[in-house]
């Protein structure tokens, strides 16, 4: 009886050390070696005749399909996917869905379940960068043969203080006037002539409100994209969120005149004029949601929504227009640009790593410098009906970005008619980069303020600002 | 028959001993066994994460860097942020909404359900049909009942009267009415159960003689059901005070802690200070008022039970 127990205890441990023994025999297949890695490193160089060299099998995560993304986007992504395998036939590629938001991005981050290639807005580069939360693949993307064409202060958002690259851009924009056409149409307003001053946009967002019962202007305000959206007409209006002094240190001018004017001229289409609808509590996802469904007259956004609405919001074509952002006559008023970066997850191998930039180069960057790559990207998206001419910014320079424009022209299948009023004016206006310092901390200081202007008619702007400029300040002082 | 001797006695004794502690140690081992899985599941998913919060709240880490001990900062800095009186003063306002429109309409609604005598069985299943629907359904459900344009739900309704329309959700002033309402209506179920149980282990007496003594219904709600129920009465209070202090899943989704912080809740604010800056946020502020939230409870837990341990008796 008593040899029982002893012999069960002999089972499990002979169990254990056969899972032991299966575990270290896998993880050994996955280690890489030092000749796949060369191998790979040299295969960055999408010319070179990296598929000649021995390398072992490795697999890597790419965060490239948003969350809800139509069965055609989808086929298109395994479309190019397939062309990389083939290309990097070592490498296997596991799209996952993924979209950043700050919460989600920051839970993904400290659990340690991001993708291995992942995409960041550029205001978070310099933050992940020092704190070493992506890899440096400095070495890699140098390995490239255009890393020197880069528009260097658009590079800049993945460099650390040495110039060292921890992340790639692959798109920029400006922020635009998006609107409706039906909506101005069913107005009686003309789709063509968008209005070009703060004060047109008042007069159109009320006649819009007036006469269709949707909202003239609407705005996001939760989630940070409040105090993003805030900080975009700031800009436009000639002020500023930080001030960097000769020492370096930022300080934060969130209470600054134009802020001011900004949210007066919100609080004024809001109570005055009635004009902004009853929702006040948009996101990025929820707006774009109802633009799509022809719920908002105009609101600010990227330049580049265009494909996440036909992809997710099934976005008329025909209600789509955007044009270029009113500056104030202030010298100082700009265009608020931001972009993605693309970077890699610490948690790889050196081999995932030389396979994450690969990738990188074959889905952001050849449709960019080649024609053939150009073409390719053109092709696979129209072939599943994506969009191809979506208005960007040039993350090389102007001639380059022309050239694509050129390569692509005869799969271009968005009303590029109806983006006009962006694209011939978007090039000659001043852009300005995003705050540099605890951006997101910024912008949801200013969500609440935001919030309140749009919901409380007695809201004290100047309390509020002083308020959330406090609050920054202390933030940025805590470093 | 022979009686034993002293020595055989003596031996059986001992084997007698001897089987007693193999069964005892067989029954420990097999209790063990079913006590380790139990242990492992909340020892890895409750306790851990309890213990680990109270090592973060003394440390500043985004859970990738290096962490530092930073002592009583966190806790220092979470009574310094303006945001967090104003957090608990939203809570303290839903929990006194959630007790004045919540609470007693459960027992309310499992008197009249007692004293009806068809349907029971449907109508408790209707009551508890909400606690059923998940919770981000019923908030998805009810955003379109408190849509603030004139055409939303509750607008259309107020319209045929002339009234409206109200934004809901929209201004600071009604949105966490709106919250209590709906979350009222999602947790009354539960809560009307347990008191329907409660009011059959009512003895039938009690009301016989009441209405013997010629008491109303409202008398013998006041005399008998009510002292009757107090010791369930005084759990569900205790209970529901617990939950509202902890309300996340209803501002979270419906208003985001807006509009202007109007619904931030301590729970929404821990999490805001986790998780609304992309970079990592400050899991110490986060860890430190989860601590103090918990530390809160505990003792308000206590003194309720002190103060109430005299009447809460149904004897």
């Amino acid at each position: 009886m008593a040899a029982k127990p002893y012999g069960r205890l002999k089972g499990l441990v002979m169990v254990a050390m056969a899972i032991a023994t299966v575990g270290a025999c896998s993880s050994a297949t996955s280690t890489p070696t030092a000749t796949s890695t060369a191998g790979a490193a040299g295969s960055a160089n999408p010319s070179s005749s990296a598929s000649t060299v021995a390398h072992k099998p490795v697999t890597i995560s790419v965060g490239v399909l948003r969350p809800g993304a139509t069965q055609e986007a989808t086929d298109a992504l395994n479309l190019q996917i397939s062309e990389f395998e083939a290309k990097y036939p070592w490498v296997t590629v596991e799209p996952m869905e993924y979209n950043w938001t700050a919460p989600t991005f920051t839970a993904a981050l400290a659990a340690g379940t991001l993708p291995d290639v992942f995409t960041i807005p550029f205001t978070d580069g310099k933050g992940l960068i020092q704190q070493h939360q992506i890899v440096n693949i400095d070495s890699r993307v140098r390995a490239l043969p255009y890393v020197d064409k880069f528009n260097k202060s658009i590079l800049a958002n993945g460099q650390d203080e040495k110039g060292q690259i921890w992340a790639v851009p692959y798109t920029a924009y400006g922020m635009s006037l998006t609107y409706n056409r039906t909506v101005f149409t069913q107005a009686g307003l003309d789709p063509n002539k968008p209005p070009t001053t703060w004060d047109e946009v008042k007069a159109d967002a009320k006649i819009i409100s007036a006469k269709t019962h949707n909202a003239g202007f609407a705005t996001m305000a939760t989630g940070n994209t409040g105090g993003w959206q805030l900080t975009t007409m700031t800009y436009a209006l000639g002020g500023r969120m930080e001030k960097t002094g000769d020492d370096g240190k930022v300080t934060a001018t969130l209470n600054n005149a134009a802020t001011k004017a900004g949210l007066q001229w919100l609080h004024s289409l809001r109570w005055d004029d009635n004009s902004m609808g009853a929702t006040f509590d948009y996101d990025w996802t929820s707006i774009n949601q109802a633009f799509a469904a022809g719920q908002i007259g105009m609101f600010t956004g990227g330049s580049d929504l265009y494909t996440a609405m036909v992809q997710n919001d099934n976005l008329n074509p025909a209600d789509y227009g955007v044009t270029i952002i009113p500056l104030a006559s202030d010298p100082n008023a700009g265009v608020l640009g931001g972009g993605t970066l693309a970077a890699v997850n610490v948690v790889t191998t050196e081999a995932q790593r030389d396979a994450a930039v690969d990738w990188i180069d074959f889905y952001w960057m050849n449709k960019l410098l080649t024609q053939d790559g150009a073409v390719a990207d053109a092709k696979a998206l129209k072939a599943n009906n994506q969009a191809v001419g979506v208005p960007t910014l040039p993350l090389f320079d102007k001639a380059t970005y022309d050239q694509t424009q050129v390569w692509i022209k005869d799969y271009i299948n968005v009303p590029t008619d109806q983006m006009t009023p962006f694209t011939s004016k978007i090039f000659d206006e001043p852009l300005v980069n995003e705050p540099t310092k605890n951006t997101q901390d910024l912008y949801a200081a200013l969500d609440p303020v935001l919030q309140a202007v749009l919901t409380d008619k007695n809201a004290n702007i100047d309390t509020l600002l002083s308020a959330a400029n406090k609050q920054v300040q202390t933030i940025l002082d805590k470093g | 028959m022979s009686a034993p001797s002293g020595s055989t006695v003596a031996v059986r004794g001992k084997l007698e001993r001897r089987r007693r502690r193999i069964r005892v140690s067989r029954d420990g081992l097999s209790t063990l066994a079913f006590l380790l899985p139990l242990l492992l599941v909340f020892g890895a998913f409750s306790w851990y994460p309890i213990v680990r919060s109270l090592v973060m709240s003394v440390q500043e880490t985004n859970l990738v860097s290096t962490l530092t001990f930073v002592g009583l900062d966190n806790f220092a800095r979470v009574l310094a942020d303006p945001l967090f009186s104003k957090a608990v003063s939203n809570t303290a306002f839903f929990a006194l909404l959630a007790l004045i429109i919540g609470y007693p309409i459960p027992l309310v609604l499992a008197v009249i359900m007692s004293e009806t005598r068809r349907y029971k069985s449907l109508l408790s299943a209707l009551a508890y049909l909400p606690v059923v629907i998940p919770p981000v359904v019923s908030v998805l459900l009810w955003r379109f009942f408190f849509d603030g344009s004139p055409n939303g739900v509750f607008n259309t309704i107020l319209g045929v009267v002339g009234l409206g329309p109200v934004h809901w959700l929209g201004d600071s002033g009604t949105a966490m009415p709106s919250i209590v309402i709906e979350a009222t209506w999602a947790g009354f179920g539960g809560t009307v159960i347990i008191y329907l149980a409660a009011l059959l282990s009512v003895p039938r007496e009690l009301y016989d003689a009441a209405e013997v003594d010629g008491a109303s219904i409202r008398q013998k709600i006041w005399h008998v059901t009510l002292p009757q129920l107090r010791g369930i009465l005084f759990i569900t209070l205790i209970l529901q005070l617990i939950a509202t202090s902890q309300l996340f899943t209803e501002p979270f989704l419906f208003t985001g802690g807006g509009p202007a912080n109007s619904t931030l809740t301590v729970l929404l604010l821990i999490y805001h200070y986790a998780f609304q800056n992309s970079l990592g946020g400050d899991y110490g502020m986060a860890a430190a008022l989860s601590v103090m939230l918990a530390a809160f409870l505990a003792v308000f837990t206590a003194f309720y039970f002190w103060l109430t341990r005299s009447w809460s008796t149904t004897s």
